[in-house]
C-alpha cells in the first residue's frame, strides 16, 4: 500500500513537471490529433510534446512491458496513473486501434520479431493502424470473407476489398483477415490474420459517405499486393482465433466509448447534462423540475440505465482485478452500451424538438446541428463491431448455453 | 467502493445458498400456502436461521448483532429469495430491527432488538395506510396526547410479518398533516394492547401481511421510539434499508426464475428441436440475462453505499429498486410465456415467482415511483 502511495506522489510530481500547459483541460472533442501516425495533426504543438514525453516514459501504454515501449505497470499502478491524470485534467496523450486492438493482440499472439517491430512504434504514436475485417459480401457472417491471399515464395499476393475500415484514409498499416485456404473443411479454418503496410503498391482507399454526412469509414481495395509471410500473426489458417480475441477488445472499446461515459454535466450545475438540456428546451415547473413529466421520466430512465450499466462495467473490472476469470461480458457490454447510446440520442433529438431538424445553415445552433449528426451516426452503433443480434446470439450460445 | 465479493462474503453467500437449498425448497412454500398456514412461515426454521447468525448480520455487536453490514445481509436474503423462503426477514428483522437500531439508545431497543435477533420475538413495522400509496410521510393515523401518554387511532395495511407478531411499530401523526416529514412519531405496541387488532390479509404472493386497526389504543410515553415528532427521519432511513433488502430478495427470485426458464428452453422439444434454439426466444432470454446482471450490480452498490454512509446512497437505493422491479417482472413474464401453457398452471413454480415479482414491484414504490425519486434527488 505504501508503495502505491509513494507511486502516487511521484507520479503527480512527474506529471506536474512534464505536462505542457497547453494540454491541460483540452476537451476530448478536440483530440482528433492524438491518434498518432504519419499523417497526424495536433490541435496545438503542446499535444505533440505531451505525446513525446509520455511515450518516453512508457505511459502511452502503461501496462505493456517496458521492452516494447510500455510502462511495465500492473493494473493497480496504472489505475493510480489514470486517477492522477484525471485529477490534473490531462488528456490521454495517444488513443487509437494500435493501443486498444492490435497492440494487445500482438502481445498475446505475435512472435518476438513482430512485437519488437510494431509495439514501440505504436507506443510512440508513429504508426496509426486500421482494421480490415468486413467485406461487401461478409457483414454479420464475417467468416464467409473472400479476400484472397495466394502464396508466392516468401510472400502472399492479396486481392480483394475490405469495407468499413475505420479511418483507413488516415492509417499507415492495416491488420486484416484474408482467406489463405479456400478448400478448408470449415470456413473459419482457411482464414489468416496478416499485417499490411498501406504504402505497399496496390492498396487504395476510398471514403464512404454516411447518412450523417460524415465519412469515418472507408473501402480499402487490394490489387496484387505483395505481403511478406512473416507478417502473419499466429499461424497460417489460425486467423479466426486471433480475430475472435480481437473482437472482444473492440467490443469492450465500443462499450467504453458509448455506454457509461455519457455526457458530462455543465460546470457549476447541480443537475445532469440531459436534465439541463431538457429544462433549456422544455422549461421548468414551479418546483424547478423539467416541465414535461413524460420527458422527465425518460431522462431519469436513461440516466438510471447508464448508472446501472456503469456499475456493471465496474463490477466486471473489479472482479478481474480480484483475479476472477473474465466471462463473455464484452458481448453484453457491446449490445447494452450501444443500445443505450442510441436511446440517449433519440431522447436528445426529441428534447430539441424542431430544432433537431437542421442539416446546416442559419436557424440552428452548432450544438443542435452536432446533436442531429450524432443521432444519425449513433444508428450505426448497433451494427458495427458485430450487430446487436449477433451479440445476443453470442450471449445465448456461450453464456446461457442455449442451442442457438 | 469495490463491486466484488471478498472471501468472507463469498462464504456467507455459499453457506446461505446451501442451507436454503437443503432446508427450504419451493415445495415448502407451496405446502404452507396449501395448508393456508396463518403465519405463512416456519418459526422453527426461522430460529435455526437465527442460530446461524443471519438475523444479526446487519446490527452492531453491542445490541447482540454480528457487526457486519447490508453488503453481507443482502447475500443471505438473496438466497432466501431464490426459494421464496417466507421467514420474517423483511418486516421483522429489517424494518422493525432497523427502526429499533436507528432510534438510538433506549429501553425499548434493549428489550426488543436482541429478541428480534435471537428470534424469540417477532415485530412488524406498519408504515403503509389505505391512502398513503408509496409516500411514507402520508400518515393519517393520529396519536393524541393526554394523561401522560397517547391514544392512537387509524388503519394500517399490508404490514409485513404482522400476523402472529409479538409487537408492531406504528408510525402515527402527533402533529402536522399527511405528507409532512415532521410530526410523525413511532410507537411500539404490544399485540394485546386494548383497541389493537391485527387481521391476516391474504395476498396474491401469500406473504405474511396484516391489516391493523387502531381504535383509541392507549399507549404510555415509554412506548415512543426515538423522539416525539421525529419519527419521519427514522422511517426514511428504515425504508432505504428495507428497499435494498427487498431488492436483494427480488434478485434471488429473478435469478431462480430465469434459471428455471433456461432449463425449460434447453429441454422442451417442439417441431423436433429444443425451443431454446429459436432466436425469437434465445434473444429475449439474452435480454433477461443482461437485465439481471445490471440488477445485481445495483444491489451491490446500494447496499455498500448505505453501509458507508455515501451521500449518493438514496439515489442508488432508488436505482436498485427500479431495476429490480423491472427485471423481476420481465424475467417472470417472459418465464411464464416461455413455459407456455404449463406456465399458467398452479403445478409449476414459475407462477409463484411471477406473483412474487408483481407483489415486490408494488411494495415500497414501483419503478416509475423510483425514477421520479431519482429525478427529484437530482434536482430535476
Amino acid at each position: 500500500m505504501s508503495d502505491l502511495e509513494s507511486f502516487r506522489r511521484e507520479t503527480r510530481e512527474w506529471l506536474e513537471a512534464n505536462a505542457p500547459k497547453g494540454v491541460i483541460g483540452v476537451p476530448s472533442a478536440e483530440l482528433e490529433g492524438n491518434w498518432g501516425g504519419k499523417k497526424a495533426t495536433y490541435p496545438n504543438p503542446d499535444m505533440k510534446v505531451w505525446l513525446d514525453v509520455m511515450a518516453e516514459k512508457g505511459w502511452t501504454a502503461p501496462t505493456w512491458p517496458k521492452e516494447y515501449g510500455g510502462g511495465g505497470l500492473d493494473n493497480a499502478h496504472a489505475k493510480v496513473l489514470a486517477e492522477e491524470m484525471k485529477a490534473l485534467r490531462l488528456p490521454p496523450p495517444l488513443v487509437g486501434f494500435g493501443l486498444t486492438m492490435i497492440g494487445p493482440t500482438l502481445l498475446r499472439f505475435g512472435n518476438e520479431e513482430q512485437k519488437k517491430e510494431h509495439l514501440p512504434k505504436i507506443c510512440r504514436g508513429e504508426i496509426r493502424w486500421c482494421q480490415g475485417y468486413s467485406e461487401p459480401g461478409s457483414g454479420s457472417d464475417l467468416a464467409s470473407l473472400q479476400t484472397k491471399a495466394v502464396r508466392d515464395g516468401d510472400h502472399f499476393i492479396i486481392n480483394g476489398t475490405k469495407v468499413w475500415t475505420s479511418y483507413a484514409d488516415q492509417a499507415d498499416w492495416i491488420f486484416a483477415l484474408v482467406r489463405t485456404d479456400p478448400n478448408a473443411p470449415k470456413k473459419q479454418e482457411g482464414i489468416t490474420f496478416i499485417l499490411i503496410d498501406m504504402d505497399d503498391p496496390g492498396v487504395t482507399v476510398s471514403p464512404i459517405l454516411l447518412i450523417s454526412g460524415k465519412s469515418p469509414f472507408c473501402e480499402t481495395h487490394f490489387k496484387d499486393v505483395r505481403v511478406p509471410v512473416k507478417n502473419v500473426v499466429h499461424e497460417i489458417g489460425a486467423g479466426w482465433t486471433v480475430a475472435k480475441a480481437l473482437l472482444g477488445h473492440e467490443r469492450t472499446m465500443i462499450a467504453d466509448a458509448f455506454g457509461a461515459s455519457g455526457l458530462k454535466p455543465r460546470k457549476d450545475s447541480k443537475r445532469s447534462f440531459l436534465s439541463d438540456l431538457a429544462i433549456d428546451y422544455l422549461g421548468e415547473d414551479a418546483d424547478g423540475r423539467i416541465a414535461d413529466p413524460v420527458i422527465r421520466d425518460e431522462v431519469a430512465a436513461i440516466e438510471m440505465d447508464s448508472r446501472a450499466f456503469g456499475l456493471t462495467v465496474q463490477r466486471a473490472r473489479d472482479a478481474a482485478r480480484a483475479g476472477h476469470q473474465p466471462g463473455s461480458e464484452s458481448s453484453m457490454f457491446k449490445v447494452y452500451g450501444t443500445e443505450l447510446n442510441m436511446k440517449r440520442y433519440e431522447l436528445m433529438v426529441r428534447i430539441l424538438g424542431p430544432q433537431a431538424l437542421g442539416w446546416e445553415g442559419p436557424g440552428f445552433s452548432e450544438s443542435e446541428l452536432d446533436t442531429t449528426r450524432e443521432w444519425l451516426r449513433s444508428r450505426g452503433n448497433s451494427i458495427e463491431g458485430g450487430t446487436s443480434e449477433i451479440q445476443l446470439n453470442i450471449i445465448a450460445k456461450h453464456v446461457l448455453g442455449l442451442p442457438v | 467502493m469495490e463491486l466484488v465479493l471478498n472471501e468472507d462474503q463469498e462464504l456467507i453467500a455459499k453457506t446461505a445458498l446451501d442451507f436454503v437449498e437443503e432446508n427450504s425448497p419451493v415445495s415448502r412454500f407451496r405446502a404452507l400456502r396449501d395448508a393456508n398456514d396463518p403465519l405463512g412461515y416456519s418459526p422453527e426454521l426461522f430460529k435455526e436461521m437465527a442460530e446461524l447468525g443471519w438475523t444479526g448480520i446487519p446490527f452492531d455487536e453491542k445490541v447482540g448483532g454480528a457487526g457486519m453490514g447490508l453488503a453481507e445481509f443482502v447475500l443471505v436474503v438473496e438466497a432466501l429469495g431464490r426459494k421464496l423462503a417466507p421467514e420474517p426477514f423483511l418486516g421483522n428483522v429489517t424494518m422493525a430491527g432497523s427502526a429499533l437500531a436507528l432510534a438510538g439508545e433506549s429501553a425499548l431497543r434493549d428489550a426488543w432488538l436482541p429478541a428480534i435477533i435471537d428470534a424469540s420475538k417477532v415485530v412488524s413495522l406498519a408504515h403503509q395506510e389505505p391512502r398513503s400509496r408509496y409516500d411514507v410521510f402520508a400518515i393519517e393515523t393520529r396519536a393524541e396526547s393526554g394523561d401522560g401518554g397517547f391514544r392512537l387511532s387509524g388503519e394500517k395495511i399490508q404490514a409485513l410479518d404482522a400476523v402472529g407478531a409479538d409487537a408492531v411499530i406504528v408510525p402515527a401523526r402527533t402533529s402536522g398533516d399527511p405528507g409532512d416529514r415532521d410530526g410523525i412519531t413511532l410507537f411500539l405496541l404490544e399485540k394485546d394492547a386494548a383497541g389493537l387488532s391485527i387481521e391476516r390479509q391474504v395476498r396474491v404472493d401469500h406473504r405474511n401481511a396484516g391489516l391493523i386497526r387502531l381504535k383509541d389504543v392507549p399507549c404510555a410515553a415509554s412506548a415512543v421510539l426515538g423522539a416525539v415528532g421525529e419519527g419521519g427521519r427514522i422511517l426514511e432511513a428504515v425504508l432505504d434499508r428495507a428497499i435494498v433488502v427487498l431488492a436483494a430478495e427480488m434478485l434471488g427470485g429473478m435469478s431462480e426464475a430465469f434459471e428455471l426458464t433456461l432449463e425449460y428452453l434447453k429441454t422442451r422439444d417442439q417441431f423436433g428441436v429444443k425451443i431454446g434454439s429459436f432466436q425469437a426466444l434465445a434473444h429475449r432470454a439474452a435480454k433477461v440475462y443482461m437485465e439481471i446482471e445490471l440488477a445485481r450490480s445495483t444491489v451491490m452498490a446500494a447496499s455498500r453505499a448505505l453501509d458507508s454512509g455515501d451521500p449518493q446512497a438514496a439515489r442508488l437505493v432508488s436505482l436498485a429498486k427500479a431495476r429490480c422491479s423491472d427485471a423481476y417482472v420481465l424475467a417472470t413474464n417472459e418465464g411464464v410465456q416461455m413455459f407456455g401453457g404449463v406456465g399458467m398452471t398452479d403445478e409449476y413454480d414459475i407462477g409463484f415467482y411471477m406473483k412474487r415479482a408483481r407483489a415486490s414491484e408494488l411494495t415500497f414504490g414501483d419503478a416509475a415511483y423510483h425514477r421520479a425519486r431519482w429525478a427529484m434527488l437530482g434536482h430535476y
